[in-house]
């Protein structure tokens, strides 16, 4: 960083903001088509949002031109995020989900016939 | 490493402190601890993140119908003005490293007013969904729901957006802290880590809108 | 060179020599300070009050079980007694403990530096930890909670209990760990003394630096977990209470997300404590040293992957059951690896049966037993019998207790002398160590055989045939309560004698024995200059 000028990290901070903008009007459009399933909808959010995310890491955020061991610390803290994430969708994913719904606002708690819920035998 | 401060110089440097040898140290130090702290951060939200897309799953069409009532355009354009911000607080920074105290403090009052904007923003939103009732949990009294247990979307829609925007406050307050210091004249090319740090949390900001607006506005 | 470190000095002369202690006076200028030794002391105190109130708590319990049925207290009152006593242990001694009251202390002395990289930070820490206990202590006072200390939904979010106090004032502790975290991080990068290369590190500094790891990935996800309870209290979102479309073991995932890491923040500490001790009492350098550093990262890392195993029974996937499960295994690697090469260490060196070593010797007893039964515990078939029963209670206080606490003895004793500045009486502290064995095995080897034979924990009646052992364990618990309290009194007498403790007392390698007892403000006089590796015992001094 010492070794940029001020405008010329300016040029580089617009151009990243341009990128930025542009990707934000991408998120908007790509919401509106289906790419097939809806998990795949959100995974093509998810990067396009990852991408943004990464343009402000690297550039206003410096991670770039700065030591690596802020990199590998950030780094560190999206893994772990990802196998809190991981982990519980397998498991999630994986339980016997033969159940009714039973999402009811508080509120109705008290309202007539809730649903009894069975639990599937283990 | 992008900084190497001559080693004879420390010894009349009224910020460095006693324990490092080294303004160049000193500042690494700073920058590490502010990002381990952004980790923390991160981790925080994540469980938010984590919850939200769990509950998602389990009740896709509830939170599918309840995502309609959200404003795409004042979602996307609090994501703008965001960017923006990210893109002053740099430059705030970016003059502060070049001695440009003028640019410096003109690009925090920037920064703060867009901050300011977000809050504007957000208070539109939360108004009209408090007057329409689409509130957390045991206060959501909206009767016009189309698929039953909307209350859950937006349960997680206050909390994320609620803990999000008490660190856009936190930001402004950090912010403010640190533009009166510079008014005071207290930064220099040679001394200007607190500008930076704040820069790094105000960015860790931006960025968890930058996911929180697709997942919480567009996805369906 | 040696001499002059090891002779004992003139003692009326000493008392006037400015050190970190007498240098400033008035309890401000301890409120206000920024020097890590201070804070360090600050926060012994601290957690071993807190020591103190949970042990109580503890002995509440113990008497209450003497007999199958009510016995001293109600069965609401001893449900809020295990709470609080799980939740003070755990909170407010046991996480910060050895980090940050011993490691706060020595960590600057064992790199050569002045002090941690953020003191202001660092005092930040301590005054978040007495805001939290503040609230911990507000919620015993207004009637306390009686959940258990893990808060399991929807238990948690609905009872009256004070439920949202106590988890706020972990919030904050939580808080208060993930500073020292922070700092201590940072501070192995940037300031360890020049030559002081990674390798060249003391051990203890691995065990502490992989702690911090942990303190700063898994707290934050306790930090929301609590926030989410209070919010599901107050608010009603939906996300943990089944009745409202939530998932109750979806809480157990958060929750355990961090609380089994903290395990691991609980016992690195100890192990790294237990580098330090061996080798200086058996005059014999480490073996194995790469071997104990990288396990110490690789424990850290492997943790996060294995919370599942505290929920093989609570309706978790049996495909996240059996991952979990194996994982489970893979962290005992490491540990087992870190016994190993303690075990070498002192084979064929010179042992000397000070108080530091005969705790480190306990610790090697006590932590192996408590690890073994965590693979028992690990194990999905034998798990469905022993969860939730007294097995458990034991495992965890083997390691916790056998493993954290004998190596927090061992620590402060081998530091006591640089801390203070006097020797602790050793004549005191043989018999006193021989009552902490004596009680705590007979306190919770029996509670190994009553839950193998069913015994559920946290019950407040119990069938008539677990009384024997019922009893046995509480009277082992006076025993160990007594040795804990003569521990404390030698202590705190030596506290009264002018200063009596020679600079390394030990005849110990790393930095800190350089410097006087108790340390200048400053630490050292001058930058220290390294001349030999941590453990560098010579033939000579092992006596061959």
């Amino acid at each position: 960083m010492a070794a940029h000028s001020y405008a010329h990290a300016k040029k580089i901070y617009v151009g990243v903001l341009a990128a930025l903008l542009v990707l934000t009007v991408v998120t908007v459009i790509a919401a509106g088509i289906n790419f097939g399933s809806p998990s795949v909808n959100v995974v093509v959010a998810l990067a396009i949002a990852t991408a943004k995310a990464s343009l402000v890491a690297l550039f206003f955020m410096h991670l770039l031109y700065d030591s690596r061991l802020n990199a590998l610390i950030f780094l560190l803290g999206a893994v772990m995020l990802a196998i809190f994430l991981i982990f519980i969708l397998l498991d999630v994913e994986a339980r016997d989900t033969v159940r009714p719904s039973t999402l009811r606002p508080p509120a109705a708690a008290a309202a007539p016939a809730p649903q009894p819920t069975e639990p599937a035998p283990r | 490493m992008s900084h190497s401060a001559a080693p004879t110089e420390h010894v009349h440097e009224p910020f460095l402190q006693h324990h490092f040898a080294e303004p160049a140290q000193q500042v690494d130090a700073a920058k590490i601890g502010m990002w381990l702290f952004l980790v923390t951060e991160v981790l925080l939200f994540g469980g938010l993140f984590v919850g939200y897309g769990i509950m998602h799953g389990k009740h896709p069409e509830a939170f599918a119908s309840a995502h309609h009532h959200l404003d795409r355009t004042l979602g996307a354009l609090n994501t703008i003005v965001l960017l923006v911000s990210s893109f002053t607080m740099v430059m705030a920074v970016a003059a502060a490293q070049a001695g440009k105290r003028r640019h410096l403090i003109n690009y925090l009052i920037a920064t703060l007013s867009l901050a300011g904007v977000f809050l504007l923003i957000k208070y539109f939103e939360y108004s009209h969904k408090i007057h329409e009732g689409m509130l957390p949990g045991g206060l959501y009294s909206y009767k016009g729901e189309a698929v039953p247990g909307e209350f859950m979307f937006f349960s997680f829609y206050f909390m994320m957006t609620g803990l999000h925007g008490l660190h856009v406050v936190a930001g402004m307050i950090a912010i403010g802290w640190v533009l009166r210091r510079a008014v005071r004249g207290d930064f220099s090319e040679r001394y200007f880590t607190p500008v930076d740090l704040v820069g790094l949390y105000w960015h860790l900001v931006d960025m968890i809108w930058i996911y929180l607006f697709p997942l919480l506005y567009l996805i369906s | 060179m040696a001499d002059v470190l090891t002779a004992p000095p003139e003692t009326g002369r000493r008392h006037f020599e400015p050190n970190y202690l007498n240098e400033r006076r008035g309890i401000l200028s301890w409120l206000t300070t920024l020097d890590h030794k201070r804070i360090g002391v600050m926060y012994l105190w601290s957690v071993l009050l807190a020591f103190l109130l949970g042990g109580i708590f503890a002995m509440v319990v113990r008497m209450e079980l003497l007999t199958p049925k009510e016995t001293i207290i109600s069965a609401d009152a001893y449900n809020k007694a295990f709470t609080l006593h799980g939740a003070i242990m755990i909170f407010l001694f046991i996480i910060p403990g050895i980090p940050a009251a011993l490691g706060n202390f020595v960590l600057p002395l064992l790199i050569g530096a002045k002090d941690v990289a953020f003191p202001r930070l660092n005092l930040a820490s301590y005054y978040l930890y007495v805001a939290g206990a503040l609230f911990a202590l507000a919620s015993m006072i207004f009637g306390g909670v009686d959940t258990g200390w893990t808060f399991y939904t929807p238990y948690s979010t609905t009872t009256t209990t004070k439920v949202s106090l106590l988890t706020l004032g972990a919030f904050i502790l939580g808080f208060s760990s993930i500073f020292t975290g922070v700092n201590f991080i940072a501070t192995v990068h940037k300031l360890r003394v020049p030559g002081m290369t990674w390798l060249k590190m003391p051990l203890f500094i691995w065990g502490i630096y992989a702690t911090a790891i942990i303190q700063v990935l898994a707290t934050p996800v306790l930090g929301i977990t609590l926030l989410l309870i209070v919010i599901e209290r107050v608010w009603k979102v939906g996300i943990f209470d089944p009745a409202l479309g939530g998932d109750p073991v979806l809480f157990q995932h958060f929750f355990w997300f961090y609380s089994h890491p903290a395990v691991y923040i609980m016992i690195l500490p100890g192990m790294a404590i237990i580098s330090e001790v061996i080798p200086t009492f058996s005059k014999k350098t480490i073996f194995g040293y790469k071997a104990i550093a990288y396990s110490s990262v690789a424990i850290a890392f492997i943790s996060f992957l294995v919370w599942g195993h505290h929920m093989f029974t609570s309706g978790q996937s049996d495909l996240a059951t059996a991952v979990f499960s194996f994982l489970t295994f893979l962290v005992a690697i490491p540990s087992a690896i870190k016994v190993f090469n303690w075990l070498a260490t002192m084979y064929r060196g010179s042992i000397d049966l000070k108080a530091p070593m005969i705790y480190a010797i306990m610790f090697l007893l006590l932590f192996a037993i408590g690890g073994l039964t965590g693979i028992f515990l690990g194990t999905i078939s034998v798990d469905v019998h022993l969860h939730d029963t007294y097995f458990v209670v034991a495992h965890f206080h083997y390691v916790m207790m056998g493993g954290t606490v004998i190596a927090f003895l061992a620590g402060l004793h081998y530091w006591w002398p640089k801390m203070f500045g006097r020797m602790y009486s050793e004549s005191w502290a043989r018999p006193a160590a021989l009552l902490i064995f004596v009680g705590f095995n007979m306190t919770f080897l029996a509670q190994f055989v009553l839950g193998s034979r069913g015994m559920p924990r946290r019950y407040y009646n119990y069938l008539e045939q677990f009384q024997p052992l019922h009893v046995f364990s509480t009277i082992g618990s006076w025993v160990l309560a007594l040795g804990l309290f003569m521990v404390a009194g030698y202590l705190l007498a030596s506290l009264r004698k002018p200063y009596d403790a020679p600079a390394n007392p030990w005849g110990g390698k790393t930095l800190e024995w350089t410097t006087a007892s108790p340390p200048i403000t400053h630490n050292f006089e001058r930058t220290p200059v390294l001349t030999h590796g941590p453990y560098d015992y010579s033939p000579q001094e092992i006596g061959r």
